[in-house]
């Protein structure tokens, strides 16, 4: 007697894994308000771009010059006063109490050199121990006592030289856009090997799985039919937060969206396709869940979705590469921010798809109808 | 005549010398034995003994590492798939989806099992009529209780019209009524021709069954009618006899049998203690009230504790 494919099977699993998820509200609940929750947390309480350090000053000079050099730093919007000293120690002290972030040291010479042609050094004091900080209020001084100096030198003349820098794509450069695309993609993620492990270990825990054995049901029907509720879940959180990127943090969507939900297709099977190799491994959910939590972790930290890969030291470099989040994370980006289409990204849709069939072949060829 | 004799006695199970493995471990050794159509075989044993791994074996959910076992006349290591679309099966754990209802549970099975929906309702309609689930279709199956679990999960292996179905203590955990009514079912089943495999600790459903069989530590030690196995000489060696003695006070008789050397076994029955002794004993040699002691043929019980303890002693 042949057993092949039966759609009718495959349906009857199906329907039976969409009762236990309505049946759960619990778990459907916070399977869709945790991401929810993480991007309004993410797009409104985080900002990257280093705005208003808090800044302690001493100045020494208290002259009228001194007093334009503050003032230039306030109205850059990159640093706030938020203390004036009157030694070098209490400088030190507020930096060190956590107060301020930097301290800027107008010298009591400060006047008189500017009036003899030489050069009037400012001492710029740093806490070193948040570097993205640092960097900027190095950066930012630099480029603040640069323009003053250059204003004292030219005057009401033309300056020889500038810059005028052009941002494409998220020409606010606030965070929310580069973060949001990133938080789709690893919330889809985590939503999916999830869901898909424990599907698995679920009826393994409560032996279910023996008596499903006993079915003609196949593993391919089995499989199938589990999956397709919980690839459905997963599109519908991930345009859930693609609507609300767009609505309530208004970030425009420069390509098609369409696009991107192709692209996003391989990458959620690749992710069902890990958890149910996870379900072949282990025996509980809660065995599950930590390995979920091992092969989650390093995919988030190397994907690009924090910490920019250009920045990545070669060999991690290559390593992220073997992450499918990577990918998907560059392609939404893309065609969030950037409006790239296929054409653009056809590399990315070929090792997504590849990625994807790979993953699942390996966790079917796992799969046995067997108790162990 | 001969031909369509043999037709009718065409074995449901038939397990060679089987043996199942876990790693070094052999959970069931060498085990062969026989169930003919229409059936009630019972099969008993300890706890560990390997009942359960002896099912999943017969059933191709774990391999074979040895011996042969053909069960609806195929083989169970080559044609696992098909075997498992006759056979019905009730694990010892309930496994059935608790947040679903009886009636979800039961559609879930008749779709896996591709019955058509009028077939599907048909057959739903039958079985629901047969164990009275009736009114329990709309609650959960983790809601029902017990006794209704173990018709529900019987329902659930009955859909698809199995010609033979393995029952791992069905029993267990339910109070009498409902054992009695389970143990109805199950003879009306096997009264339509349907083999069954039944696992179980009660010694009063051991002797319900036609046929049964004793596994100990992997070894199936005897199997037979319930009457034969009374019969067999391990239990009652040559120059000994059972009596079953009343007493109102059976601890303490038993105490006391114990004590005495022409008593071999003792062990209390009921009401009563039924005793191994050797042939020249009596009650006035036991220094007992004649009227309290009459000679019987061992219970099933006495059966499986002689045989284990024999079997004890040979492995020392
Ligand atoms: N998956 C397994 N891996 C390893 N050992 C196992 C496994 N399943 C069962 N065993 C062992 O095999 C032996 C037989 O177990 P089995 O469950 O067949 O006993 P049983 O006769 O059904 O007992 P019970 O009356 O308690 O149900 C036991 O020693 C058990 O520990
Ligand atoms: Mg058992």
């Amino acid at each position: 007697m042949t057993n092949r494919f039966s759609a009718q099977r495959t349906y009857s699993v199906a329907r039976k894994e969409f009762l236990h998820i309505i049946r759960d509200p619990a778990t459907l609940f916070f399977s869709l308000f945790i991401p929810v929750f993480e991007l309004f947390m993410l797009g409104y309480a985080i900002d990257t771009n280093v705005r208003y350090i808090r800044t302690v000053v001493f100045d020494a000079a208290n002259t009228k010059d001194s007093e334009d050099l503050l003032r230039a730093f306030e109205n850059s919007q990159d640093f706030r006063i938020v203390r004036q000293v009157y030694s070098e120690t209490d400088l030190s002290q507020a930096i060190v109490a956590g107060k301020a972030r930097v301290g800027i040291i107008i010298p009591e010479n400060f006047s008189r050199n500017l009036e003899a042609g030489r050069t009037a050094t400012i001492k710029v004091v740093v806490d070193g121990s948040e570097s993205s900080i640092a960097t900027a209020a190095i950066g930012d001084s630099n480029a603040i006592t640069l323009r003053e100096s250059l204003k004292r030198i030219f005057g009401e003349r033309q300056v020889p030289m500038d810059v005028s820098p052009q941002i494409l794509f998220n020409p606010d450069t606030r965070s929310a856009n580069f973060f949001i695309p990133g938080l789709m993609v690893v919330m889809c993620q985590m939503m999916a090997i999830m869901l898909s492990a424990n599907a698995i270990v679920r009826e393994k825990e409560n032996g279910t799985l023996e008596q499903l054995f006993m079915t003609p049901v196949r593993a391919g029907e089995l499989i199938l039919g589990k999956l397709i509720p919980y690839l459905v879940l997963t599109f519908v959180e991930f345009c859930t937060i693609l609507l609300l990127m767009r609505i309530v943090f208004q970030v425009e969507i420069a390509g098609h969206v369409q696009t991107l939900l192709a692209l996003t297709l391989p990458f959620v099977f690749t992710m069902l396709g890990l958890g149910l190799w996870i379900s072949t491994q282990v025996g509980t959910r809660e065995a599950a869940g930590q390995m979920a939590m091992g092969t989650m972790m390093p995919s988030i930290f190397l994907s690009g979705y924090v910490f920019p890969l250009d920045s990545m030291p070669a060999f991690f470099w290559y390593v992220a590469q073997i992450f499918p989040t990577t990918w998907l994370i560059d392609a939404a980006r893309g065609v969030i921010l950037r409006g790239a289409g296929i054409a653009e990204l056809w590399v990315h849709s070929v090792v997504l798809w590849s990625m994807g069939i790979a993953m699942f072949t390996l966790a079917m060829l796992k799969f046995h109808k067997r108790l162990t | 005549m001969l031909e369509q004799n043999r037709n009718n006695h065409k074995l449901t199970i038939d397990a060679r010398g089987v043996t199942i493995k876990f790693g070094t471990f052999t959970a069931v050794n060498q085990v062969s034995l026989t169930v003919s159509q229409g059936e009630v075989f019972g099969l008993l044993g300890p706890n560990g003994s390997g009942k359960t791994t002896l099912i999943r074996g017969l059933c191709g959910l774990l391999p074979l590492a040895e011996g042969a076992a053909t069960v609806l006349g195929q083989d169970v290591a080559t044609s696992a798939e098909s075997v498992r679309t006759h056979i019905g099966y009730m694990s010892q754990k309930f496994s059935l989806y608790e947040d679903l209802t009886a009636q979800e549970n039961m559609d879930f099975y008749s779709g896996i099992y591709g019955l058509t929906p009028r077939e599907a309702k048909e057959r739903q309609d039958d079985l629901v009529d047969m164990s009275g689930l009736g009114p329990y279709l709309e609650r959960r199956a983790g809601r029902l209780s017990g006794g209704w679990k173990q018709r529900l999960a019987l329902v659930c292996a009955l859909l698809h019209q199995p010609k033979l179905i393995f029952l791992d203590e069905p029993t267990a955990g339910i109070d009498p009524v409902a054992r009695r009514d389970l143990w109805n079912l199950l003879f009306r089943l096997s009264a339509e021709g349907i083999s069954l495999v039944v696992t179980t600790h009660y010694m009063d459903e051991a002797e319900r069954c036609a046929r049964v069989g004793y596994i100990y530590m992997a070894n199936l030690l005897a199997i037979g009618t319930p009457h034969d196995l009374k019969q067999m000489p391990g239990v009652t060696p040559p120059g000994t006899r059972w009596l079953e003695i009343f007493s109102h006070d059976s601890a303490a008789l038993l105490e006391e049998l114990r004590q005495r050397p022409g008593v071999r076994q003792a062990t209390i029955f009921g009401q009563s203690v039924h005793a191994l002794v050797d042939e020249d004993q009596n009650a006035a040699t036991l220094g007992l009230d004649e009227k309290h002691v009459l000679e019987t043929e061992p219970s099933l019980e006495d059966v499986f504790v002689t045989i284990s303890r024999a079997q004890g002693m040979a492995a020392k």
